[in-house]
């Protein structure tokens, strides 16, 4: 460009030729641009990882110390029981960092300059995703590796475990998306951590992922019957210790897609509008 | 002394698509606040257009609903014949934006920064990296530009964000005072910058504080108070309301006061403004000049003087010249 125009001209022939609407493929280039601004600031302050890695070690251990000999009579016949539990519930935790870490994110000045940028309104938000899934794979592989290190033997085999951990890294970005629109919709970081955590404890701890259902009281059982994060676990142990693909792992797939209609949506429009 | 005239006189006003901005009667509420209460602006394609006011004065809430980032509440915006509220996409990508606070990444490096941007807007990833290469070299940021932001200094801070606002050469940049806070040397860089923009077929909306700033850079400026617009016009037209500089004086008997403002108004015609400090009054000049008659003429008639000096007006004597008030803390006294 060496030619320099009128002012007018330029600014006639500019709106003229601009964009009307961004197309899909310049949404998913947005969003791996705004992945590769994640994952640099990941890179620039490793203590982001310490969670996801120090979390698996720990709640694994812990669990299968304090429960094992209770639930199941032997730490060794508690691990296939726990670990995809462990799983889920560190995939869920990863998920709440989600969301806390966008509210921090849209608090500094650089998010005026996305917002002033003629970019999809979805980068912003599903590029740190993307970045996560690096996260949960983290979190998810460690949680097996401790298992196995601690004696749990997968019936499932390489495969299996494979798909366990996949089906984890799938239910764990979709329900980021709740964690994202609350990130969106919530004062502070901290009050996304608030919120989230009320979400959290119940979805985590009244599922199958510690306990078999059956010593449940039915009112309780019910609940845990319908919890997702059940489907979750009950899939997880299928596919892991036997290598069977169950219905859960349908139901699964379906919670988390009716997840991502809902709350993608609630996100973008939260974001536009708080921030339009 | 008031300017009333909107419009330049002389020069017929152009058409509504001609603009590069065209507002009309904006309006933004907080609350029960105004911040912006029905301002009109007609920026013309080349031009520096300067909006001047105290802080809080709605600045910054006009440029952001300007630059879609703020929802307009009341009134219609157009830039370059496009809707501002109907198609704000559109307006992203005719406007470059350089806010009042720095809009980059601070964990990023500069380079980075302006890959980043420029990727984000559609650019190839190696087109990207060359733009972003010229505009450091542009800027004299090459130095600086593998080291995060968190270590720039406020004045290379600000040149990078407007180097990022530059990355797909938009016909039209907002700037969000882009000297608060910067040395005399750094701002006089920045001017230049400003203008170079400008010979490169930009036209530019700026809004500052200074009325210093907006005399040396805009073509046109206007003044805006508790969200409304009190003036219009060109500096000279500005000026020619508020005096080139002013004479402030203290004198030695705060009695004196009424014979002294007699004599101004003998000189000069024109009555002295009374500071709320006892015994001081600031004389309006039209060139610095003047301020000698004025102080023989005080001598002559007795009248002794504490002390003096010759200043450029501030915003607040333009406020008092133009709106018959002065800004905030002048009118809590
Ligand atoms: N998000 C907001 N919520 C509530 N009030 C606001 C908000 N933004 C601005 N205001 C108010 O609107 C008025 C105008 O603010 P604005 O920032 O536009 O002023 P300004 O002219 O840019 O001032 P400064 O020179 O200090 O930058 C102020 O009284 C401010 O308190
Ligand atoms: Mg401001």
């Amino acid at each position: 460009m060496t030619t320099t125009l009128a002012p007018a001209t330029r600014g006639r022939d500019r709106a003229a030729t601009a964009r009307r609407t961004v197309s899909t493929s310049e949404t998913v280039s947005q969003t791996m641009t705004m992945a590769w601004r994640s994952l640099k600031n990941m890179r620039r302050q490793p203590e982001q990882f310490f969670d996801v890695v120090l979390q698996p070690l720990i709640f694994t251990a812990m669990f299968a110390y304090i429960f094992g000999g209770a639930v199941s009579g032997s730490v060794e016949d508690y691990l296939p029981l726990m670990i995809p539990g462990i799983v889920a519930q560190t995939v869920l935790t990863t998920c709440m960092v989600t969301g806390t870490k966008l509210r921090e994110d849209m608090e500094k000045g650089v998010f005026d300059r996305f917002k002033s940028l003629p970019m999809a309104r979805i980068a912003p938000l599903a590029g740190p995703m993307v970045a996560d899934l690096s996260r949960y794979t983290i979190a998810s592989v460690l949680t097996f590796a401790t298992g196995i290190l601690m004696g749990y033997r997968p019936g499932g085999g390489f495969t299996g475990v494979t798909a366990a951990i996949l089906l984890s890294i799938f239910t764990g970005w979709a329900l980021a998306w709740i964690f994202t629109w609350i990130g969106t919709i919530a004062r502070s970081a901290q009050a996304v951590q608030g919120i989230s955590m009320l979400i959290l404890f119940p979805l985590t701890f009244l599922s199958n992922a510690f306990v078999p259902v059956d010593t449940l009281p039915s009112w309780l059982a019910a609940f845990v019957r319908v919890n997702p994060v059940s489907h979750l676990v009950t899939a997880a142990r299928d596919l892991a210790n036997h290598g069977t693909v169950s219905s859960a792992v349908f139901w699964t797939l379906l919670a988390g897609v009716i997840v991502i209609a809902i709350f993608a949506p609630l996100s973008v429009s939260s974001y536009k509008r708080r921030h339009v | 002394m008031t300017i009333t005239a909107l419009d330049r006189p002389g020069g017929p006003s152009p058409a509504g698509t001609d603009l590069a901005v065209m507002a009309d009667g904006l309006v933004k509420t907080f609350g029960e606040q105004r911040a912006v209460d029905g301002v009109d602006l007609a920026v013309r394609p080349g031009e520096i257009f300067g909006v001047l006011g105290p802080n809080g004065a709605g600045k910054t809430t006009m440029l952001r609903m300007l630059a879609t980032l703020l929802k307009i509440d009341g009134g219609h915006a157009e830039i370059f014949g496009v809707d501002v509220a109907r198609e704000p996409h559109v307006i992203r990508q005719l406007v470059g934006v350089t806010g009042q606070y720095a809009s980059v990444d601070e964990i990023l490096t500069a380079r980075e920064n302006l890959w980043l941007f420029g990727r984000l807007q559609g650019i190839a990833s190696k087109r990207a990296r060359r733009i972003a290469e010229d505009l450091l070299a542009q800027f004299g940021l090459q130095d600086a530009a593998d080291k995060p932001i968190a270590h720039f200094s406020g004045g290379m801070r600000r040149r990078l964000d407007l180097a990022a606002s530059l990355i797909t050469r938009p016909p039209l940049i907002f700037l969000d005072e882009p000297t608060t806070g910067l040395d005399p040397r750094t701002r006089g860089q920045m001017w230049e910058t400003i203008r170079g923009l400008v010979a490169d077929g930009c036209t530019v909306l700026l809004t500052t504080q200074y009325l210093d700033e907006a005399d040396q850079l805009a073509d046109r400026i206007a003044v805006i108070d508790h969200g409304r617009k009190v003036a219009e016009g060109t500096p000279d037209e500005l000026k020619t309301a508020v005096g080139d500089s002013t004479l402030q004086l203290l004198l030695s008997d705060p009695d004196s006061v009424p014979a002294a403002a007699a004599v101004v108004r003998r000189i000069l015609g024109s009555d002295p403004v009374l500071s709320p400090e006892l015994g001081r009054l600031n004389v309006a000049l039209e060139q610095a000049d003047l301020a000698a008659d004025v102080l023989i003429a005080l001598r002559d008639s007795g009248v002794s003087i504490a002390s003096m000096n010759v200043a450029k007006p501030s915003l607040d004597e333009v406020f008092l010249a133009l709106t018959g008030h002065g800004t905030e803390e002048e009118e809590n006294r």
